[in-house]
């Protein structure tokens, strides 16, 4: 078992920098997923722990021991691809013993091995078929097999399930979920679905644009995140986001008002949040719910989505910005019905002040 | 589908007329008039009749014996010896000119003998060209179809590199394809070309002056040899072409997951880049194959068969015959015959490799 430690790290691929100085400390046994949007970095940083990709600058250390110029058979890794990589012309027994194969292992060793793999992943009844026999879960169950027979100290994982439809990703969330519990290895997830993320983490990084945006818990990063990027890709749907005015401050929390926003008291311990006249306060659709009176957010429904379990109200306000509200019930709301909203201000996040982009930026990266 | 394609598809039919009127009457017709010419006396130009012969071509040109020859003894039963101390067979002739008493040796001539014992075995074939033109052509296809295959598959391993100025290699080695297969036989010529030619000169170069300058061409150990060589370099660049894509559709993520497996060069050869070859090794092993069994063109124009029809290939004999003799049902015959072993070899190919 092992840890990894990735100290400033960088890549870049001539001139276009990629990654631009990572830290990330990864604990023994810890499951940490690394989520952004497209085009991050995650891929590029996972493939450089596993070691098919150089690293510019920097060290990554696995267990105690630097690898930068270590080949990656040599690193006590093992991956799992989006796009599975098992080989087409071999039987699905070969394919997990294939590690073995190529490590000369005896015929025995293998057999052993490999049934214990099949057993772990419930698909000793695949061992004989072809890849071109199996479903896309039953594929990605062989090339995770092939990674356990290799006993590796850190699973890598790229997008997974990304291929596999929407029952079939949970069965294997779970499946992968339980494996991490029973292998007690270090595994590093990287996925664009949030739901994994929340899920299998024990510590999300959140990337973006090659840094490390946060790095914490899933609820830490859903109740306490450090910067509007993070807000707005954590949660769905994303969370709202307007502009205020900074009335006064007291200690970690300001009032707070706009044309739209009555004014309130806002939690604002975040660095930067309330230093000058304006900000921009953040809430989430979950947190906001209609009020009969002393609403803080008033506007009109102009389409409402209803889920069974949910409900999404799409509220125009009176300067003509949009929010969402997601109520955690079955209702009814009609197009142009008046609705006031109101919500706990412990709740309210306070940011520095953001462009439109930005806020543009963090909604559309979670979708 | 069927009914769409035949009903409501003039214009496709109107578009494909002019494609398949013209393969109709330079490929398919003449496919089937070879068969039909390979059973009568056609000649290409003749006052008597065409008359319909049966199979009496094949005969002519398959008809094989074995005859054991006997040493002529003497009244005591001795055998007889000339003055060199060798052995006296009775003429060959005798038996295979009008001896009522050996008809199936009729017209036939000796192709090959061997001793055994005292007595002489010897093969005889109708037509003995014939039969050397067959093996060579086997002996061509048997040396060329894996070594231009193999060689063209290192080049390509080679040349599927990300270096820079890899383009101007692959295009090096592509060259000779494009030039064409004449004007490559009349340069051999000159590389081949005896006493002062570039192969002799530059193998006298190697070895100090040590190399006794030979014709390649003009040898009968050495002339197929020296065609096939050129062939080999002739073709191999096709070849490295296909062999490339074929490598080019192999996922580099199999590449990644055999490198983190540990798998050295050799392992990741033979597990991931061969048997991603697979189909491209069926489609290189049957085009080679069917391309060297046609060879003419190198012959045709280096040496026309000889020295002593140590050169002697199929097609050349085809046309040789045809249009050289005339005789344009013994060249159709041939044609049969070269088209029939084609497609057989290619059926066993196809099963031999056949997904399992
Ligand atoms: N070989 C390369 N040469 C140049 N740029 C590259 C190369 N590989 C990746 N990149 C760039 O690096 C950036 C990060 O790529 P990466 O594959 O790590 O993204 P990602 O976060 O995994 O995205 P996705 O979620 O779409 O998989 C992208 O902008 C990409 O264009
Ligand atoms: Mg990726």
């Amino acid at each position: 078992m092992a840890d990894v430690r990735l100290k400033d790290i960088k890549k870049s691929y001539g001139a276009v920098d990629v990654i631009k100085g990572v830290d990330i400390d990864i604990e023994d046994g810890e499951f940490v997923v690394f989520v952004g949007p497209s085009g991050c970095g995650k891929s590029t940083l996972l493939r450089m722990i596993a070691g098919l990709e150089d690293i510019t600058a920097g060290t990554l250390e696995i267990g105690g021991r630097v690898v930068n110029d270590i080949p990656a058979a040599q690193r006590a890794i093992a991956m799992v691809f989006q796009s599975y990589a098992i080989f087409p012309h071999m039987t699905v027994r070969e394919n997990v013993a294939f590690g073995l194969t190529i490590a000369k292992a005896s015929k025995e060793e293998k057999e052993k091995k490999v049934a214990e793999a099949a057993r772990i992943l419930q698909m000793e009844h695949l061992l004989d078929r072809r890849p071109s026999q199996l479903s896309g879960g039953q594929r990605q169950r062989v090339a995770i097999g092939r990674a356990i027979v290799r006993k590796p100290e850190v699973f890598l994982f790229d997008e997974p399930l990304s291929n596999l439809d929407a029952a079939l990703r949970l069965d294997m969330r779970i499946e992968i979920g339980k494996l991490h519990k029973s292998l007690g290895a270090t595994m590093i997830y990287v996925t664009h679905d949030q739901v994994e993320a929340m899920t299998l983490a024990d510590k999300i990084v959140v990337l973006k644009d090659g840094y490390v945006q946060q790095v914490g818990a899933p609820m830490d990063l859903y109740h306490r995140p450090q910067n509007l990027f993070v807000a707005g890709f954590i949660g769905a749907p994303s969370m709202n986001f307007m502009d205020v005015s900074i009335g006064s401050k007291e200690g970690q929390t300001a009032r707070v008002h706009s044309d739209i926003v009555a004014e309130f008291a806002a939690p604002a311990w975040r660095k930067g949040a309330a230093d000058g006249p304006k900000a921009t306060l953040g809430i989430r659709p979950q947190d906001l719910h209609p009020v009969e009176e002393g609403g803080i957010i008033s506007g009109n429904v102009t389409l409402s989505e209803r889920l069974g379990t949910e409900t999404v109200i799409d509220v125009k306000v009176e300067d003509g910005s949009r929010i969402l509200v997601s109520l955690g019930e079955d209702a009814v709301y009609e197009p142009g019905q008046a609705i006031s909203l109101g919500f706990n201000p412990e709740r309210a996040h306070l940011f520095a002040p953001a462009s439109d982009a930005e806020k543009h930026d963090a909604q559309v990266a979670a979708e | 589908m069927a009914s769409k394609l035949t009903q409501s598809n003039r214009a496709g039919w109107l578009f494909a007329a002019p494609g398949v009127a013209l393969m109709t009457l330079f490929i398919i017709l003449p496919f089937f008039l070879a068969f039909a010419f390979s059973l009568t006396n056609q000649r290409l130009a003749s006052p008597n009749p065409t008359e319909y012969v049966g199979f009496e071509n094949y005969s002519d040109l398959l008809g094989l014996a074995i005859f054991t020859l006997e040493p002529e003894r003497d009244e005591g039963g001795e055998v007889l010896r000339d003055d060199d101390g060798e052995i006296e067979y009775p003429r060959l002739r005798n038996f295979t000119r009008n001896n009522p008493d050996y008809p199936n040796l009729q017209g036939k001539r000796e192709w090959f003998s061997w001793q055994s014992g005292e007595n002489r075995t010897v093969i005889l074939a109708s037509d003995v060209v014939f039969m050397k033109a067959l093996i060579n052509t086997f002996t061509f296809v048997l040396f060329v179809a894996p070594i231009q295959a193999g060689f063209a598959l290192c080049l390509a391993l080679l040349i599927n590199q990300k270096l820079r100025g890899i383009n101007i290699f692959r295009t090096v080695f592509f060259m000779p394809v494009v030039v064409s297969i004449v004007v490559v036989s009349l340069l051999w010529q000159f590389i081949y070309s005896p006493g002062d030619g570039l192969l002799n000169n530059v193998l006298s170069g190697l070895t100090f002056g040590l190399w006794e300058p030979r014709d390649w061409l003009g040898n009968t150990a050495t002339a197929l040899p020296s065609i096939m060589a050129m062939s080999i370099w002739q073709g191999v660049g096709f070849h490295m072409v296909i062999w490339l894509s074929g490598l080019q559709t192999i996922s580099p993520t199999l590449y990644e997951a055999a490198e983190i497996e540990g798998s050295n060069k050799w392992q990741t050869f033979r597990y991931v880049t061969w048997p991603g070859l697979r189909n491209t090794a069926v489609l290189i092993l049957i085009v080679i194959t069917m391309q060297a069994f046609a060879l003419f063109a190198q012959i045709d124009v280096m040496t026309s068969g000889g020295p002593l029809d140590s050169t002697q290939v199929l097609v050349f004999q085809a046309v040789e015959r045809g249009y050289g003799k005339q005789d344009i049902s013994g060249g159709s015959t041939i044609s049969v015959i070269l088209f029939v072993i084609v497609l057989i070899i290619s059926l066993i190919q196809r099963y031999l490799t056949r997904e399992r």
